[in-house]
């Protein structure tokens, strides 16, 4: 059966990263299921990011992570999409969006030649994601909002089996950020996929997760939004003026 | 190769008429082509300490090259470079919040080593050679090396670019992608080391960092993309290169540091056109 929501796409089983001589994360056994929006919350410093490079194999760790596929074999790994927190190069750079775009998509080296066919696939892939006429930017020029939405459509050229998210909140006004959640959301109707992302709002993680996992050095709570946000750990990681009224 | 020669050797300067100076003028132009390549993703990696810690460490790789008698101390001293880049990318990777400081401890104690080692076996002219480098030292056999060092650099640089670019944009979105992160921030450190230690020699150990990373730094001064961007980045470091040559030529003064002045004059006329042009 192709694309059936609900179905596991990513279990991770008792997973724990160590930097050093400090453990980042710890006993984290969690399932990330298709179609579904998984949000991480939880104080800074509370393991958030380092979760999900470990989800990306961008960071050794210990236990599981066991990928599946839409027929329910696991595979060793399957499509994945990011959206990172920040870009850490250098922003004066003269790095443009389609220089990015042709980098990930063609073998061509893009320093001698973008071909045209592609450069025309990905102008309408920006046009779709509400960033036409962003191509011959720099990456350093845009808003927060527009690097946003071009990481975006970037992460989801091609589609993904799991898209990870991490903090699209940063340097992106509250309207802009609605915006954000509301594409989100209609991704994972329309594309049945994965969904994991890591937020500090927690008003919008109530309105569109499925499902929060609450970090602090290891999952403190995993539930519905309801659920999470009336535990005391939830309190105390957000005050108890939080929680409630969210919902 | 010959054809090169009698090529140069019909031009109408008196300073292409002299065997060592033909093969000085081939010899910056091979490495001003592999430095303007190599600067851009070394500068947009912010290794330009990295790259300066590499020279520096040039210094032990001559001094044990000349100790043990390798017959081509150059051997001994890429030998070196690369096991200096493997260790120092080891100790960024790490994301120690003080790297800057291990790779000084890193540059520092391999220069001190090296000149330690050098004043012991040679006189203090031979050895300050080393540090401001000797154009009229290029031999035959490393201008075959510099030839062969280009076509391995182009040769990466056509099939692992792309995957530098993501690399240096961001690492984990690399990683998303199945780019083998470490693996290339290895290859492309050890092509730094190879490309530095080839040209060490004449440039000399206190500059060579400048050839990496000043033509790239003035490209991205004007570039308007990728293209451009490595395009300008080799055209400013040939032509640094051939022009400081002639000047220091007929001036008689060090080559590698007269190639550095003209890299920073079109580093400096760059930025004033990209801070007049974006005001």
């Amino acid at each position: 059966m192709k694309n059936e929501c609900g179905l596991r796409c990513v279990r991770l089983d008792n997973v724990g990263v160590i930097k050093g001589s400090k453990q980042l994360i710890q006993d984290v056994s969690l399932e990330l299921r298709c179609g579904k929006i998984t949000a991480i919350i939880g104080a800074n410093g509370a393991g958030k990011t380092t979760l999900l490079r470990a989800v990306l194999g961008d960071i050794k760790y210990t236990g599981e992570i066991d990928f599946t596929d839409h027929n329910s074999n696991t595979v060793s790994g399957i499509k994945i999409g990011y959206v990172p927190q920040k870009l850490n190069f250098d922003l004066s750079s003269p790095i443009t969006v389609i220089d990015l775009f042709c980098s990930l998509k063609s073998k061509s080296p893009v320093f001698i030649f973008k071909k045209k066919q592609n450069v025309q696939v990905i102008k309408e892939k920006l046009a779709a994601n509400g960033c036409s006429g962003l191509e011959n930017r720099r990456l350093g020029e845009l808003s927060g909002g527009e690097l946003q939405r071009v990481m975006l459509a970037l992460a989801l050229n091609p589609i993904p089996d799991l898209l990870i998210l991490d903090e699209p909140v940063s340097g992106v006004d509250a309207k802009g950020l609605g915006t954000f959640y509301k594409t989100v959301s209609e991704l994972r109707k329309r594309y049945h996929m994965a969904i994991v992302l890591v937020s500090h709002d927690l008003p919008l993680v109530a309105k569109y997760a499925d499902s929060v996992v609450l970090m602090g050095g290891k999952p403190l709570a995993i539930g519905t939004p309801a659920e999470v946000y009336n535990t005391e750990a939830f309190r105390q990681t957000f005050g108890s003026s939080f929680g409630g009224e969210l919902l | 190769m010959s054809a090169v020669y009698d090529w140069l050797s019909m031009l109408p300067f008196d300073f292409t008429q002299t065997a060592f100076m033909q093969r000085a003028f081939i010899a910056v132009v091979l490495s001003s082509i592999m430095f303007g390549m190599i600067g851009t993703l070394a500068v947009d990696n912010n290794m330009a300490f990295f790259s300066d810690a590499l020279g520096h460490s040039a210094a032990t790789g001559i001094a044990i090259g000349i100790i043990l008698g390798v017959k081509n101390e150059l051997i001994a001293l890429i030998a070196f470079g690369i096991l200096m880049a493997l260790l120092i990318n080891r100790v960024r990777s790490g994301g120690a919040a003080s790297t800057d400081t291990i790779i000084s401890v890193f540059s520092s104690t391999a220069l001190a080593v090296g000149l330690l080692l050098l004043s012991k076996t040679r006189s203090s002219a031979q050895y300050s050679a080393y540090l401001i480098g000797d154009i009229l030292s290029v031999s035959e056999s490393e201008i075959v090396l510099l030839v062969f060092a280009l076509i391995v650099v182009v040769a990466i640089w056509c099939i692992c670019y792309n995957k530098f670019l993501l690399i240096a944009i961001n690492k984990s979105l690399a990683a998303s992608r199945g780019i083998k992160v470490v693996l290339f921030e290895n290859v492309f450190s050890c092509l730094i080391a190879v490309v530095v230690m080839l040209s060490i020699k004449w440039v000399g150990i206190l500059l060579i960092n400048s050839m990496l990373i000043l033509p790239a730094a003035a490209a991205r001064n004007v570039a308007r993309g990728v293209r451009s961007y490595n395009l300008l980045s080799i055209i400013f470091a040939t032509f640094s290169g051939i022009a400081g040559l002639i000047f220091s030529w007929y001036l008689g003064t060090a080559a590698g540091a007269m190639i550095v002045m003209i890299s920073a004059a079109i580093f400096f006329s760059t930025f004033t056109i990209r801070a007049v042009t974006h005001k």
